[in-house]
């Protein structure tokens, strides 16, 4: 990346050599983005990043009065567009279903596959959720919208590289994905498709992307997504294997340190890096603030704009009380890691959640 | 998750100190003076409520943002909207239909900044909590007592709204600019290169846009807006007609929507028989006020009735009074010469007769002696 910003002005497009080598990046990119993927190359669409995918799936296919089937455990990129779309004034709005999940935050193929109506023009389902990292079952959603011929998408960007995602496998029309969350730069993405013609682009310009998405390439960083891509598929494995160790020391020692900790999900359905966890009697917020002090950093619920935090949709669709929502934490165990960190949180938590509880949740 | 480890300390036993940061000019100088001193200072901005309301406007938190981030502290919001909702904005409203004139910051002193956002500190390992407030405090280390004291800019000195702290509280509280003028604040300010340095003054109850608090009251109480009474006179005369008690407040003047040839003012409010009673100036003359909640910064109840002097709202200069304690937390207050517009809901906060400087104890006025 460094080198391209350095010392690759050319312009994509242009005809000049410079643009001729800049072009030949960006290609080479989009080859391993596929590769990672199992699509083709001519499949993948460069984005800002996922949120644009999404909304470019979203504004882009679907009209007045369609009928789109979704989880309630979605994304906000997908979920606001929708609500956008659906509360459109002067009538002609989105119809949308949006499907509970159950109590570890999967939706059933079955309840999904029964909410599609003729009219329904979209199936959109999220393949592993941002905050608990629950696994959906994405593969029997695909071949139930390929039978009933509507058109399925699937927000997989906390997925990739963490679970597989094989589009040989799995017949999807459209996945976003982003960079940023496999190690690569901030701010660029993929929608990656065969039918992206289909699509009305988001952004009118020189006919970038094959029409999809005008505007000059942002090209340092798509080299950095597909060094990112070529790195995950070469160590993916080894490196989810590796999340999944730590996870699982976390969640022991969790367990063992603190009576009443809860799981918010499925261990079997749940991406290996995430653990969503519920202490009885915290303030989410206080404690994530108390972790940051010490250096660790994890999330709770969602940050509003003035930083301070609301407890999470998510976990409220899954059934959890306000304030069982309030009390919980998700931990990524990411790349850099050690055995002795995961001891460290645990350690702190154990000093840190008896305190709050005792302030009552401060 | 990542991570950039603190040493492995116990969080508990480490020098932290947590300044309440409004976005505003003091509690701005108030960190700076705090992270100045060398301890770990870590911003907090309490959101009191949903958005809307100026004390926890996002540009308020923004601008606390910036200045932490100036100083090199760490800084955090704190989402106390709920709780702030129920347990200070409901009970103000509630107060006014009682026909009492509150005084919030009172209450937000005491069970937010040193009890909700104390708690909270001791979480993070600190034991302290600063504020920007005009006051002072002093350590006796004889008697492990502290004392509270006017601020040294004694016009804009906020002890009366920080009567009700206990000694804990008090022993975990610090008072950065209490001994600094207004304009000595601003200057440290400027010289710090604060984003805070010239911002205009916040009114006094931040919930409150406009200074208008009747909206808020109808809002959380609708039922309130159905309310009608009577506007009578010292004989009981129907000089008018109101839409509820909360619209009044002791010693009011305008607004009363009645005509007359002289000058009244709100003497009594009835929230029973919703009667709003009206009378001349000297109608308003209290010679004494009953008082509860009482609560002796000393900790222990005067055995014999003290001479002070007794501050009835926050811009009054004390009047000397003799209290007279009739228990564990009530009191009389009788003042020397007679005190105007004694409303019920405030607080009557007790200083020392011969300095009118250090804060001995305070309660709230049920009504006032005639």
């Amino acid at each position: 990346m460094a080198e391209v910003l350095r010392e690759e002005y050319g312009n994509p497009s242009s005809v000049y050599a410079e643009g001729a080598a800049a072009r030949a990046r960006v290609e080479a990119a989009r080859a391993e983005v596929a590769a990672l993927l199992g699509a083709r190359p001519a499949d993948v669409r460069f984005t800002s990043g996922a949120t644009e995918a999404n909304n470019t799936v979203i504004a882009g296919l679907l009209g007045p009065g369609d009928h789109v089937v979704t989880s309630a455990v979605e994304h906000p990129s997908v979920d606001a567009p929708l609500r956008f779309l659906e509360s459109r004034p002067g009538g002609g709005g989105l119809r949308v279903t949006r499907v509970a999940p159950d109590a570890t935050g999967r939706v059933e193929a079955e309840a999904i596959a029964a909410a599609i109506r003729p009219e329904t023009r979209l199936v959109t389902l999220i393949w592993a959720n941002n905050e608990t990292g629950a696994i959906q079952p994405v593969e029997s959603v695909a071949s139930v919208c390929r039978e009933r011929g509507v058109t399925f998408h699937s927000d997989a960007t906390q997925a990739v590289a963490k679970t597989e995602v094989d589009l040989r496998q799995v017949p999807c029309d459209f996945v976003s994905c982003s960079a940023h969350k496999l190690g690569g730069p901030k701010g660029v993405g993929a929608l990656v498709g065969a039918d992206n013609a289909r699509l009305a682009p988001l952004l009118r310009g020189g006919g970038q992307e094959r029409g999809l998405r005008g505007g000059t390439e942002n090209v340092a960083s798509i080299v950095g997504f597909g060094v990112a891509c070529a790195l995950a598929r070469k160590e993916g494995e080894a490196r989810a294997a590796r999340a999944r160790t730590l996870r699982d020391r976390l969640w022991a020692g969790l367990q063992r340190e603190l009576p009443g900790v809860g799981w918010n999900g499925d261990p079997a359905h749940t991406l290996g890096n995430t653990l969503n966890v519920r202490f009885a009697g915290v303030e989410g917020e206080v404690l994530v603030q108390a972790l940051d002090l010490e250096g660790v950093a994890v999330s709770a619920g969602a940050a509003c704009h003035s930083g301070a935090i609301e407890p999470s949709g998510v976990l409220l669709a899954m059934g959890l009380t306000p304030q069982e929502a309030r009390g919980s934490l998700r931990f990524s165990t990411g790349a850099g890691l050690s055995e002795a960190d995961i001891d460290r949180v645990i350690t702190l938590l154990r000093t840190l959640v008896p305190r709050v509880q005792a302030g009552e949740g401060a | 998750m990542s991570t950039r480890l603190a040493p492995d300390v116990d969080p508990a036993a480490r020098d932290r100190v947590v300044v309440a940061m409004s976005g505003g000019v003091d509690s701005s100088v108030a960190a700076a003076l705090v992270a100045r001193a060398g301890v770990e200072t870590i911003g907090v901005t309490m959101r009191l409520s949903e958005s809307g309301s100026r004390c926890c406007s996002l540009e308020d938190a923004d601008d606390a943002r910036r200045v932490a981030e100036r100083l090199g502290i760490r800084f955090y919001v704190a989402n106390y909207a709920e709780r702030f909702g129920s347990e200070v904005i409901e009970t103000f409203a509630d107060a006014y239909l009682e026909g009492r004139t509150p005084i919030p910051c009172v209450v937000c002193n005491k069970r937010f900044k040193f009890e909700h956002l104390l708690e909270r500190a001791r979480v993070f390992g600190a034991s302290r909590v600063a504020t920007g407030h005009y006051a002072r405090l002093r350590r006796d280390p004889e008697s492990g007592r502290t004392r509270l004291l006017r601020g040294v800019d004694r016009d804009k000195d906020q002890s009366y709204f920080l009567f009700s702290l206990d000694q804990a509280q008090l022993q975990a509280a610090e008072f950065p600019i209490g001994e600094l003028t207004k304009d000595a604040v601003r200057e440290q300010a400027r010289a710090l290169g604060l984003v805070t340095a010239e911002k205009r003054e916040s009114q006094e109850i931040c919930f409150v846009p406009d200074g208008d608090y009747r909206p808020v009251v109808e809002r959380l109480r609708p039922a309130a807006t159905r309310l009608r009474g009577e506007i009578v006179d010292e004989q009981g005369r129907v000089l008018g007609e109101h839409r509820g008690v909360h619209h009044f407040t002791i010693g009011q003047r305008h607004g009363l929507g009645i005509s007359a040839d002289r000058r009244l003012y709100v003497t009594r409010l009835d929230p029973r028989s919703q009667r709003v009673t009206v009378g001349p100036l000297g109608d308003l003359d209290c010679r004494g006020a009953r008082v509860d909640g009482v609560g002796w910064i000393a900790g222990a109840v005067p055995s014999a009735p003290i001479e002070a002097r007794v501050q009835v709202r926050h811009r009054h200069a004390a009047a000397n009074a003799r209290i007279e304690p009739t228990g564990p937390d009530s009191a009389l207050v009788h003042f020397d010469e007679p005190v105007r517009a004694v409303a019920p809901g405030q607080a009557a906060v007790f200083y020392d007769r011969a300095r009118n400087e250090e804060v001995l104890g305070g309660g709230w006025i049920v009504g006032g002696l005639r």
